[in-house]
């Protein structure tokens, strides 16, 4: 039988505010334990939360960018459950009415255009950690530690429709998520710290069956290879389940990267009552058309609308459009770029900034910003092959060396020093031209009786007098004329 | 008796203080020692200290003439308030060694204008009762008659103003925590607009009904806590920084007061000329006791002899505040009291084995019977499948309760009648029948629901056996008529003497016990 895979994600974005959701303590990540935790994260008794503002102007700017509708009253409720790390025994979140409702994200699977539908997106507080293992008693028992530094972290969780296909797709899509949040500037997208968490819905079914099949949600992933490899692992273990004649239950499991395996962690049956209610010390959530508005006027032009304008306005392809406007520092360089160049150079512009300035950011592990190649400099460099004084090949080994910080950015310095500046001086060419033809007379005669080989042959010999430095175009232009006249 | 039970009322002892006749110190030194030698049980934590420390910095402000209204005035406050210095129990063996970091905003307030704190007050735990009765540290006696509760949730409030032991005091009210104990001890005391008095530093009860309110002898000294009090906090999300466009801010109370007083006084014999009291028949009902509807009745014929209308107005839904109040206040204490699990603070059990027995052994011992049993109803109608049937149909309730009200005070100005049904029952009572001591809050509950002000004073006394035993006339008002309830409570107290009653020889009969 043939299978059809059906994924949903739940994503936990930490919104990057300086203080909590409904405190003033700070959200810096590291911090001694317990050392950014004050009375309300503690859950003192008399203590109560004020919701801050900044999380749900970061939830605003997400709505818009996706094409949402933003809550103009939303709800924060009570979800009541005990464990130690959660002070309160309840975590406020939204529930039934939650801040974002709807919109969607496009992206590419490949070179496939995607949209998957955004089921919602709530504002909730983080929990803090309970540390195992860490801590021994005077007795030296093992003992479980605390630490709240984390707890009333804001989260917006960003749920969508079952609208994914495969592994990839879901891949796809947490990256051009990521990559959003981080251009919005809501979220440090810092995923080994946590601050973009992705929980997978799935499930399988035949190919062709209307219902979805019973899902099972995979929670603890922390990078995208490893979401794509807890999909894929969990997907097989569905299959081969249904195919031994059992059936899948409904339960949360644990990705194991170790192990490569996920593993039942809690199934439907002992899953809590959460007695959510509407938090009584919170009023309802309400947000202005004018509040949307201000949030609208001060958003960074959107991937989308960017991507359509690097097509129109540069000429680029759908495809190389969208990877420049996947990040924000990327595509303001790529514009910086392009105007530094005359117009028509864009395209050589992005296929330097999507080749060989990522390859190399890729192979240090460099953000953008810490590229040592500037825009300004990158423009000089794409400028000296357009104006002829380096070969495309050679700017390569120029790019190289003012990577590695030498010169000082000074292009032509660079260029200079790889002594690979090109000859263009026709009268210098037709020297060699005329010295390579009195030398082969003999290859002279097989051209002029027909040989086209031997053209070539002089081509060579005249490229290796000049050392590779001669303008390819003239040579070819000099050494015609002198065999043609 | 403490030096300040010699002064009228709060302006006057402030004017002593301000003349040098008395010091803060010297007044606090009485209180203190009146305090040491009471066996009402008024007090759960006092520390001399502490109290003679504010005491001397009040005097030091008397000195350099940077005095506040409120400076050497001696008053305690309900341990269900938040206190950097004393702990803070709210009569729960839960709390019983906790000591908060911070201080409550009305704690802090009331300090900011000079009040000098004699400690904490009993209360029901988690303020969870009508009789003081569920404090996990003895009942409080009623100061009229020992053998009497002296109401609750703030019993211990009520009962230190009614013995004299402070010159006011602060409380919280939920479902009627300051108006019954007002009531029961002959005191008066008001619970003001909810949103107007912020909740930081409250142990919450139930957060969406929760509001403090002073107790004192007079309707002008709730004026003199009230104003201070009150007004917006940024830490408190459901403080309101404006009522009715005017900002929420200590001096709004103080100048509707006073409006509403010279408005008074244009109509010289006649004050209330104009003002229309609307009596519910609801009211009125089978349940009230004979002693306790006379009692307030006498009190609607004072306030026609000072010129007012009385009509007739009705609240349909007067009994289903019971159900509804006691469907949404246990359930918002049943989550806010989950943070109470002997992880970070508070009582932890001695042995288990694991965590879920850590918490469940450390609940089980920490919290009293009243509050289990509002945890579990709580619980209960908040779980998946009964959340509609109860805790939603109970919100609905509320807003049809809401509705009475505002239809109610569309033809009047305020409503009377009565704050308890009948006057305080005896120690040990209701002890088999927790029902009996819900079904008395009757007339409280409904504008608690509400959000409502309203006041309680003292109005007469009960008949027979109860002869000794306070009654108090309730007076509820619109949103945020906070200033007009105690101007209209104030041509009342002028024009009788119920609030200057005290109890014969309290302290003397205390220590006979």
């Amino acid at each position: 039988m043939s299978w059809e895979i059906v994924i949903g994600l739940e994503t936990h974005v930490q919104l990057s505010t300086e203080s909590k959701i409904f405190s003033g303590s700070s959200t810096r990540f590291g911090a001694a334990p317990n050392t950014q935790a004050n009375v309300v994260d503690m859950a003192l008794p008399g203590s109560l939360p004020v919701l801050n503002r900044g999380a749900v102007e970061r939830a605003i700017r997400f709505g818009l960018a996706v094409g949402a509708t933003i809550a103009p009253r939303s709800i924060f409720a009570r979800k009541n459950y005990f464990y130690p790390d959660l002070p309160k025994n309840y975590q406020i979140s939204q529930f039934e009415i939650p801040v974002v409702q709807g919109g969607s994200l496009t992206f590419f699977l490949g070179e496939e255009e995607r949209t998957v539908a955004l089921t919602r997106a709530h504002l909730e507080e983080d929990a803090g950690k309970s540390l195992h293992d860490e801590y021994f008693l005077p007795d030296g028992a093992p003992a479980s530690g605390i630490d709240l530094n984390r707890t009333g972290t804001p989260l917006l969780e960003i749920v969508t429709e079952p609208d994914m296909r495969s592994a990839a797709e879901a891949v796809a899509y947490a990256r051009k998520l990521h990559s959003l949040v981080m251009w919005l500037g809501i979220c440090d997208g810092n995923m080994q710290e946590g601050s973009f968490r992705v929980d997978a819905n799935v499930s399988v079914r035949p190919k062709g069956q209307a219902e979805y099949g019973t899902r099972a949600e995979v929670k603890n992933v922390n990078s995208f290879r490893f979401l794509e490899r807890a999909i894929q692992y969990e997907v097989r273990r569905q299959i081969e389940l249904i195919e031994d004649g059992g059936t899948v239950v409904q339960e949360t499991r644990l990705y194991d990267a170790d192990r490569d395996e996920t593993r039942s962690m809690r199934s439907k049956e002992d899953a809590h009552d959460y007695r959510y209610f509407p938090d009584p010390d919170l009023p309802p959530l309400v947000i202005s058309q004018a509040w949307i508005d201000e949030v609208r006027a001060g958003m960074p032009e959107l991937p989308e609308a960017q991507r359509a304008r690097f097509e129109s306005q540069y000429g680029l392809t759908a495809y190389d459009a969208a990877q420049l406007s996947g990040d924000r520092a990327v595509s303001a360089y790529f514009e910086q770029v392009a105007a530094a160049l005359p117009e028509g150079q864009a395209k050589p512009a992005a296929n330097w900034v999507m080749g060989e300035v990522s390859a190399a950011l890729n192979r240090d592990e460099l953000s953008i910003a810490q590229a040592p190649v500037s825009a300004a400099v990158l423009a000089r460099l794409i400028a000296r092959i357009a104006d002829g004084t380096i070969s495309t090949k050679m700017a390569r080994e120029v790019f190289g060396s003012l990577w590695l910080r030498e010169h000082g950015g000074n292009v032509d310095a660079a260029i200079a020093a790889k002594g690979c500046g090109q000859i263009n001086d026709s009268g210098a060419i037709g020297a060699m031209v005329d010295e390579v033809l009195a030398a082969n007379p003999t290859v002279v005669e097989e051209y002029r009786a027909g040989k086209q080989k031997a053209f070539n042959s002089l081509v060579g010999q005249i490229m290796k007098a000049a050392r590779g430095k001669a303008n390819p175009t003239q040579v070819n232009d000099l050494l015609r004329e002198r065999l043609d006249s | 008796m403490p030096l300040h039970t010699e002064f009228e009322d709060i302006a006057s002892l402030r004017a002593a203080l301000a003349a040098r006749k008395i010091s803060a110190r010297e007044l606090a030194e009485s209180a203190l020692a009146a305090v040491h030698a009471s066996e009402l049980n008024a007090f759960l934590h006092v520390d001399p200290a502490l109290t003679l420390a504010e005491a001397d910095r009040a005097d030091q402000s008397l000195r350099d003439g940077s005095a506040g209204p409120l400076t050497g005035i001696p008053i305690a406050h309900k341990d269900a308030f938040v206190t950097r210095g004393w702990r803070s129990t709210a009569g729960s063996r839960m709390l019983a060694d906790y000591t908060s970091p911070f201080d409550a905003t009305v704690v802090e307030r009331l300090a900011q204008v000079g009040a000098v704190s004699l400690g904490k007050l009993n209360c029901d735990e988690f303020a969870m009762g009508s009789g003081n009765e569920n404090s996990a540290f003895g009942a409080v006696r009623n100061p009229w008659d020992l053998r009497a509760v002296p109401g609750g949730s703030s019993g211990g409030s009520a009962a230190a103003v009614a013995a004299g032991l402070a010159m006011a005091t602060t409380g919280t009210d939920t479902g009627g925590s300051v108006r019954q104990p007002a009531a029961l001890c002959g005191v008066s005391g008001i619970k003001p607009t909810y949103g107007t008095v912020s909740r930081f530093g409250i142990i919450a009860f139930g957060s969406s009904l929760d509001q403090a309110g002073p107790l004192a002898r007079s309707s002008r000294d709730l004026l003199e806590l009230l104003d201070p009090m009150s007004g917006f906090d940024e830490r408190d999300a459901t403080s309101l920084d404006a009522c009715d466009g005017a900002p929420n801010a200590s001096g709004r109370i103080r100048a509707d007061f006073d409006r509403a007083q010279a408005a008074y006084d244009q109509y010289g014999s006649l004050p209330l000329k104009g003002i229309r009291i609307g009596v519910p028949d609801e009211f009125f009902g089978p349940g009230i006791a004979e002693d306790v509807a006379q009692a307030v009745e006498a009190a609607l014929a004072v306030y026609e002899s000072l010129g007012a209308e009385r009509v007739r107005v009705s609240l349909p839904h007067t009994e289903l505040a019971i159900p509804a109040y006691y469907v949404i206040a246990p359930a918002e204490a049943s989550t806010n009291l989950s943070r109470y699990d002997g992880v970070r603070y508070g009582h932890r059990t001695a042995q288990y084995k694991d965590l879920a027995e850590m918490t469940a052994k450390s609940r089980a011992e920490g919290f009293g019977a009243e509050v289990q049993r509002r945890i579990l109803i709580g619980t209960y109608v908040l779980s998946h499948g009964y959340y509609d049937a109860y805790y939603l149909q109970a919100q609905r309730v509320r807003r049809l309760i809401a509705d009475d009200f505002r239809q109610a005070l569309s033809q009047c100005d305020f409503i009377m009648g009565p704050v308890t049904p009948t006057v305080a029952k005896d120690i040990g009572e209701h002890r088999d029948d927790p029902k009996a001591d819900w079904l008395a809050d009757v007339f409280t509950l409904g504008v608690s629901l509400a959000g409502l002000p309203a006041m309680s004073i003292p109005c007469g006394f009960g008949q027979g056996a109860n002869a000794s035993r306070p009654v108090g006339l309730h007076i509820i008002g619109r949103y945020f008529d906070e200033g007009r309830l105690l101007a209209t409570a104030d041509r009342f107290q002028s024009a009788t003497d119920w609030h200057r009653r005290t109890p014969a020889s309290a302290e003397t009969q205390g220590k006979s016990q």
